[in-house]
């Protein structure tokens, strides 16, 4: 690399980000120094428990919570050689929806009652194209809804949100974000709001249209399931901070943090006797607000007593164990070998 | 939607039935309550028997109740002769009869009045709906600041302060003190529109402003819950501007609870701003409603009475029929 020439850098860079909230109870540490790659073509998982900082970091990446007056975001987001936290919030305007979109959790309250579903893809495609006429954008509103799988796509255009079925209506949500061709698209749990059978034709079209627009893809998700059917990386979040992440093979096959056992564990499988329970994480999230010192998951972790203490004293580094895959455990890597190949692996 | 609106239509003419039958069941028993005639409230307390029974023919005050509700629709409907041998008077239609006080029918009285109540009505629902929306959402977006708490205290005090002391202070300080407008009164629009105008500027002024006060507080928190939606955050991250945010996917929703408010606040207006006229000496609905309660004519009150209810009737049909516009959720049929 010589010098002079600009660095090359992953699609998606996120350096150190922490987002820190003003409340009247206290400062929360929403996420405290996440940092992770992504390259165009490629998936991301982010896993863990409701509060673990997944969407905030969305949030972030997006800007959005530089509407929140109350909310701190420091750090740094590299989006293809643009710096996304100290850029002005006109410049981050113009990357949001077009060359980075999001889908969130439930399309029906996401999408605006009053407005019927046409409109609102039309809005999102005329803000980034702001010299198209309204017959334009309409044709690539209906084209973009036919190809998504929504039928009848000209009649449909004219419905409202309501109208349409919980499946339908994330299709349209997914058609909306992607309408400007976006590098980056942030899928915040996707399909937690839908029925079961829908859930895999919406992650099938998240793959396919990943596929044919080679976009980035971040799925915000506490399934590891859908982790394990589309990610290439997995970054697993508790309280706010990064715990373990690495390439998706590795973390599966070979999980470091007790809590992403944990997280192994509560998953339900049909291959798996019946007499024999689940393993659910004991105990609850940890409140962001008081943050105890040492490792965040020291309170439910069934192993901390076996390195004297540090747990409850020191925070973990993220250190890695080979080929990206890192974790921030005090464990010794002995003890998490056999933790892992004689409680829980046997269990799974 | 044709359905729709015929089955609202029917729902509204039963509606404004039991209203008559209401007032016309209060108007019957209210001078049996207190001992008194309406005949004698009529025609005075000195008259002589003959005339008394005289009047009572005429009124049909005779007749069984049922009979004289019949007449009094009919009248409604299609006017009615009050006849007492040869002597006919006819009331057409629509007939309220005749004050008791005057003599004269009740009608045309109140519809010389509704334009002076109209005119305060519809100036004053201008202004406060202009200002209580604007000073909200400036409030709703400034959230804890300076600005939001003292207009939320202005607010509180609009909302706390009657028609009448805000009314006298602002002619002593306004009119009779500086001196800055006329002192008001009504003059017919196509007279004198700057007349109009300036006669009723302060009525308007102090009418809206403590619905403004109202309506401030309303769309302040409209507007909150509203920001607060997933679909606001939907609108921010498909990168519009944070005007188009705002007024557009916020106003939208923000605003649409207040037509349902709107329309009845002003239906009930519209039957009379009885203080407001009663300070500034309108001859609206509400003067002549105040003068028949005072006394006791009740065919006036009777006559207002019926007005008022026709505008919270007709207004609340409005409303419904624009909910099915307004919010698509809301399936006509």
């Amino acid at each position: 690399m010589s010098i002079g020439s600009a660095v090359q850098r992953p699609y998606l860079d996120v350096k150190d980000l922490t987002v820190r909230f003003e409340t009247d109870d206290g400062i929360v540490q929403a996420v405290t120094g996440s940092s992770f790659a992504l390259e165009k073509g490629k998936t991301l998982g982010i896993v863990g428990e409701s509060g673990s900082g997944k969407s905030v970091t969305s949030l972030a990446i997006l800007g959005l919570h530089r509407t929140r007056s109350n909310a701190k975001v420091t750090g740094e987001i590299w989006l293809d050689d643009e710096e996304l936290i100290t850029a002005t919030n006109e410049d981050v305007r113009l990357l949001r929806g077009g060359r980075m979109a999001m889908i969130f959790q439930d399309p029906l309250s996401a999408m605006h009652p009053y407005f019927t579903v046409g409109s609102q893809i039309v809005e999102a495609y005329r803000v980034h194209h702001p010299g198209v006429n309204k017959k334009v954008a309409r044709e690539r509103a209906i084209d973009m809804l036919a190809r998504v799988g929504i039928p009848q796509p000209e009649r449909r255009f004219n419905d409202y949100a309501h109208q349409f079925s919980g499946g339908m209506r994330q299709r349209a949500m997914i058609a909306m974000a992607l309408v400007n061709d976006p590098a980056l698209l942030i899928a915040d749990e996707p399909t937690t709001a839908l029925d079961v059978t829908v859930q895999a034709q919406i992650l099938d079209l998240i793959r396919d249209l990943q596929e044919e627009f080679g976009s980035a893809v971040i799925m915000i998700t506490h399934d590891l399931g859908v982790v394990a059917e589309l990610a290439d990386d997995v970054l697993v979040m508790y309280g706010g901070k990064v715990i373990e992440k690495g390439p998706a093979i590795d973390v599966f096959k070979n999980p470091q943090h007790p809590y992403t056992w944990g997280l192994l564990g509560s998953m339900p499988r049909i291959d798996r006797e019946r007499t024999e329970r689940l393993i659910p994480i004991k105990g609850t999230p940890p409140s962001l607000i008081n943050v105890p010192t040492g490792c965040a998951f020291n309170p439910r972790c069934n192993y901390a007593h076996l390195n004297g203490g540090a747990s409850e004293t020191e925070r973990p580094e993220l250190l890695d164990i080979g080929n990206g895959h890192k974790v921030a455990c005090h464990l010794s890597p002995q003890n998490r070998r056999q933790a892992w190949e004689t409680d829980i692996k046997p269990k799974l | 939607m044709l359905a729709y609106l015929i089955r609202r239509l029917i729902n509204a003419v039963v509606t404004l039935l039991v209203v008559t039958l209401v007032t016309f069941g209060v108007f019957f028993l209210v001078p049996k309550a207190t001992g008194s005639d309406p005949a004698l409230l009529y025609i005075g307390k000195q008259a002589d028997p003959v005339a008394i029974e005289g009047i009572r023919t005429k009124l049909g005050l005779n007749d069984p109740i049922i009979v004289q509700y019949g007449k009094f629709l009919k009248g409604l409907v299609a006017g009615r002769d009050y006849a007492n041998g040869p002597d006919v008077t006819h009331c057409a239609a629509p007939c309220l009869g005749y004050s008791f006080k005057t003599n004269q029918e009740v009608w045309p009285l109140l519809i010389d009045a509704l334009p002076v109540t109209v005119s305060l009505a519809i100036g004053a629902a201008v202004l406060w709906v202009l200002m209580g929306v604007l000073f909200g959402v400036i409030s709703a977006l400034r959230r804890g600041t300076i600005w939001d708490r003292s207009v939320m205290t202005i607010a509180l005090a609009g909302v706390s302060l009657p028609i009448y002391f805000t009314g006298l202070l602002s002619l002593s300080i306004f009119v009779y003190g500086l001196g800055w407008f006329p002192n008001p009164g009504y003059t017919p629009f196509f007279d004198n529109p700057a007349k109009w105008f300036s006669g009723l500027i302060l009525p308007w002024v102090t009418l809206a402003f403590l619905f403004a006060a109202t309506y401030a507080r309303l769309t302040r928190a409209n507007m909150l819950e509203t920001l607060g939606e997933d679909y606001i955050r939907t609108a921010r991250a498909k990168g519009l501007r944070e005007r188009d945010v705002i007024g557009k996917h916020g106003l939208r929703s923000g605003l649409t609870p207040l037509v349902t408010v709107f329309g009845l606040d002003l239906g009930a207006l519209l039957g009379g701003a009885i203080l407001t006229e009663a300070v500034y000496n309108l001859r609206g609905l509400g003067y002549f409603a105040l003068n028949g309660i005072r006394t006791n004519d009740l065919p006036v009150i009777l006559g207002v009475t019926m007005f008022a209810a026709f505008f919270i009737v007709i207004m609340n049909l409005i409303v419904d029929l624009l909910y099915g516009v307004i919010d698509p959720r809301v399936r006509l049929g």
